[in-house]
């Protein structure tokens, strides 16, 4: 297909401006498009701009719920970005969320007097395990049976929720809590610190998020191991060629993800929630995905593009009240980037030229 | 590169069935081909023959409808036509069958004819059967494709084809996927429709089938006729001539001293997962320390397959036929980067992609197979040692490029291939295998190759230099063997043989000039 007299080349390279450039344009057509489409269905479009990116910046506890909402994105989108530079596609994130939320749990739920200092670091390492176990079945079902991890992880994450609602309707379920599907609430010593004073529920999760942040910015920049997994992604034959084994790509790029996951999912239990419920997350595992891209993939952007999606999830809410608009505008705005980052991307790969400065080229190459 | 004029064939009676006149196909900025004249008449076999890449299959595909051409105009039955879609190409009686099937494998055979002609299946299988008694193709056409051996399944494309009752048939490799037994009957179908009145266009880069069946040949080399002849009244050293493109060169052999055997191929048989693909039969090889041996052949005769079980990219299965040894010990089991710390290098054939990730800066290409070489402490990069590896082959090897961090896809080809070579020749080597060292590369850089390789066979190193030109392998090659449908010839001492004997063996006659190589020992 082609638009007379314009033609796609494909770019011999692309420079981190470019990067750049993508990510930022995708985010400025997405915000005009979500204004756009919520001014048709009536709300004032100053309003909406309003409520969106300005109201969740303007006090301490909006910032604090932005926070709160970045924080299991970011670390989530860390993990997922170094499979995804491997191009090995773990969408199951949500999954691995919830198997880290459920094994963290278990360690306050049989202990729920505990004061021990040892329990919330307990819970960490539970909770990455929980999300390692989830995503090495899909790493396993591929390096064995070739099956997709794409699927694998997608379907495993139903199963997670449904094992989710098995245990809170039996042996998780507080036991004085008139059969309602949660755990009895966590005791302080197995719930993050809050960050901040007064209303505002910012926790300690985030300096996980910020030392997974920095360790991948290293991991990336100068492990031997990062490198042979962006060869496999990048060219696979010369990955073959090289002799990096595509079997420890595939294990290192899920577990590491799992790992990220579980901790998020232990971030939840542990922080604003405060127990096992059967509502764990709005889709960060799912909205982690955009943001690893919109981040470019690359440990800085990740950061900041997790704060904007945080910035949206908050100003949804409150768009909700101010202006009359759905409570499923969070999840507008992450279809409406997707769409226009993988248009935008596209001029990565390709450059736009005239046909009519294309050398007429007469001999053969 | 200027060849002797060739006589015209004496085969143009009458007003020919397809006639292309300046046909040019462009991608973008590749020439695919460029100002093709080519005409067939009804009852007449011709051959359109060529290296792999020379742009046969893109000139069926135009004549087919399938690509519409950049220039030029096609001529059907004397009118100028446009062919605008392979439905069009039907409507006017060219029927083709393709390198690759085009059958889907869960339905039957009836089903599958019915995807592209009116009827139902029920209707049809009357008269597929009706067809293949007809043209002698035994076809059921009940049963699955999946349950049809690649020969049968070949029937089935060519009875569809007939089906529609064409006038001209485009064959494209036909025998590529063919054991030699159903190459025969093959042919005689061939024949009885050559009687029949059809013309058929059959691509092939196999110099004796086109012999044994074809009335005309028009040779193709990068894009462009070089030549219309009659195959019966060439010799095959003249027909290769023209398909690969130059005076094939008298020998200028180096001396060598070779010492212990470095590796070691006993047997091997590889069978290629894509029934299409080339493998190997029955590969057995020495080479010895300070060596070189030259593994000539038409490409697409298995070549690539050894290459990939050489540089351990493919490992060979526990229940596989042969066994590699390098330096005394079994390597077949081994993947390439446990074959790499036995001190293997390995440059393959296509440079862009396997031999250098393209995006990538030359300091990561470096990095690529280098990293043994001091470049990797405690799981993390020392960037001062990748640099000044990638400097010094950058300087040793003349590579013209920004520096570094130029992206490989950057550079050219030539240049990137003596990066390529340069970083390979830098680990020091025990075996090293080069494929196609000088492809599509210019003079100046390919001499440089050849020469770095004579010098590292100086030093002890065990060279095997897998190329299609003869030239280059009588350059630098202290033995050549030949390649030729997945088997290997046994090796000839490159004195002792010449340009012309291995060009024949190039199409199968491994017995070629024994004779004159005995007489010549003696």
């Amino acid at each position: 297909m082609s638009f007379p007299g314009l033609t796609l080349i494909p770019r011999t390279r692309t420079t981190p401006l470019q990067v750049l450039m993508v990510s930022v344009t995708t985010v400025i057509l997405s915000v005009l498009a979500m204004v756009l489409m919520f001014s048709l269905l009536g709300a004032e479009p100053t309003t909406i701009f309003q409520s969106f990116f300005i109201e969740p910046l303007s006090s301490g506890y909006n910032i604090g719920e932005v926070v709160i909402k970045a924080s299991p994105l970011i670390l989530i989108a860390q993990g997922l970005a170094i499979g995804f530079r491997a191009k090995v596609w773990n969408i199951g994130a949500e999954g691995q969320l919830i198997m880290g939320a459920i094994t963290a749990s278990l360690l306050p739920i049989w202990w729920p007097q505990s004061d021990s200092m040892l329990l919330l670091p307990a819970m960490i390492v539970f909770g990455a395990l929980g999300g390692m176990v989830w995503s090495g079945i899909a790493a396993l079902l591929r390096t064995s049976f070739n099956a997709s991890e794409i699927i694998v992880t997608l379907m495993l994450t139903e199963i997670a929720r449904q094992v989710l609602y098995f245990l809170l309707t039996g042996s998780l379920r507080d036991p004085g809590g008139y059969n309602f599907p949660q755990s009895v609430m966590f005791p302080d010593a197995g719930l993050y610190p809050i960050i901040g004073t007064g209303a505002v529920r910012a926790n300690a999760s985030i300096i996980i998020t910020l030392l997974m942040t920095i360790g991948c910015w290293i991991f990336v920049n100068r492990a031997f191991a990062a490198f042979r997994l962006q060869v496999g992604g990048l060219a696979p034959a010369a990955a073959q060629y090289a002799g990096f084994s595509q079997k420890q790509a595939i294990w290192l790029s899920l577990l590491i993800s799992g790992a990220a996951a579980g901790l998020a999912g232990m971030g939840e239990v542990a922080g604003p929630i405060g127990r096992l419920q059967s509502m764990l997350s709005p889709g960060y595992g799912y909205a982690a995905i955009i943001v690893a891209f919109l981040g470019g993939l690359n440990p800085i952007g990740i950061f900041f593009a997790g704060f904007l999606m945080a910035i949206v999830y908050v100003g949804g809410d409150i768009a909700l009240v101010n202006a009359g608009i759905p409570s499923a505008a969070p999840v507008v705005f992450q279809g409406l980037v997707m769409v226009f980052y993988l248009g935008a991307s596209l001029f990565l790969r390709y450059s736009l030229v005239s046909v009519f400065t294309l050398a007429d080229v007469k001999e053969p190459v | 590169m200027s060849l002797p004029p060739l006589a015209q064939p004496q085969y143009s009676q009458g007003e020919p069935l397809l006639r292309l006149e300046g046909v040019s196909k462009k991608f973008g900025t590749l020439v695919a081909n460029c100002d093709v004249d080519l005409s067939i008449h009804p009852s007449e076999i011709v051959a359109v023959l060529g290296e792999n890449g020379a742009g046969k299959s893109t000139l069926m595909k135009m004549i087919f409808g399938v690509m519409q051409p950049s220039a030029g105009s096609i001529y059907w039955r004397g009118q100028r036509v446009q062919i605008s879609s392979p439905a069009q190409a039907r409507q006017l009686g060219i029927g083709m069958v393709f390198q690759h099937f085009t059958l889907f494998e869960t339905i039957t055979v009836a089903e599958n004819v019915a995807l592209s002609m009116p009827g139902t299946p029920q209707e049809l299988a009357g008269k597929i059967r009706e067809a293949s008694q007809k043209f002698g193709l035994a076809v059921e056409p009940h049963a699955p494709v999946y349950s049809l051996s690649v020969g049968e399944r070949q029937r089935v494309e060519l009875l569809r084809c007939l089906l529609q009752d064409p006038s001209l048939l485009i064959l494209d490799e036909p025998t590529s996927v063919l054991p030699p037994t159903a190459i025969e009957s093959l042919f005689q179908t061939l024949r009885g429709l050559q009687e029949r009145g059809i013309a058929i266009l059959y691509i092939s880069h196999k110099l004796e089938e086109i012999r044994a069946l074809c009335q005309r040949a028009t040779i193709l080399r990068h894009g462009r006729v070089t030549g219309t002849v009659v195959p019966k009244d060439e010799t095959a050293h003249r027909l290769a001539e023209l398909m690969i493109g130059r005076e094939i060169p008298r020998s200028s052999h180096p001396k060598a001293t070779p010492g212990e055997v470095v590796l070691k191929v006993s047997g091997l048989s590889v069978q290629e997962a894509d029934p299409l693909a080339v493998g190997l039969k029955n590969v057995s090889f020495d080479l010895r320390e300070g060596e070189i041996l030259g593994i000539a052949g038409v490409s697409g005769n298995g070549q690539r397959t050894l290459a990939r079980a050489l540089s351990g990219e493919d490992t060979l299965p526990p229940s596989g036929q042969g066994s590699i040894e390098m330096l005394g010990r079994p390597v077949g089991h081994l993947g390439a980067a446990e074959r790499r710390a036995l001190r293997l290098a390995f440059v393959p054939e296509e440079r862009m992609g396997r031999g250098a990730a393209p995006t990538m800066a030359l300091r990561e290409n470096a990095l690529l197979t280098a990293h043994g070489e001091g470049m990797v402490r405690r799981g993390m990069i020392q960037r001062e040692k990748q640099e000044a590896f990638t400097l010094k082959c950058i300087a040793d090897m003349d590579v013209r490029s920004s520096g570094p961090a130029a992206p490989a896809s950057t550079l050219s080809g030539g240049n990137l291939q003596k990066f390529i070579v340069g970083r390979e020749m830098m680990l020091r080597p025990r075996v090293f295998v080069v494929s196609q060292p000088t492809w599509g590369i210019d003079v100046g850089a390919a001499a440089l190759v050849r020469q770095k390789l004579v010098d590292m066979r100086g030093q002890g190193s065990g060279i095997i230099v897998i190329s299609e030109e003869l030239e280059e392998l009588f350059e630098v090659a202290d033995r050549i063997a030949v390649m030729f449908d997945g088997r290997l010839s046994p090796s000839r001492s490159t004195a002792l043989t010449t340009p012309e004997i291995i060009g024949q063996m190039m199409i199968g006659l491994f017995d070629a000039g024994l004779d004159t190589a005995r007489e010549a020992a003696q």
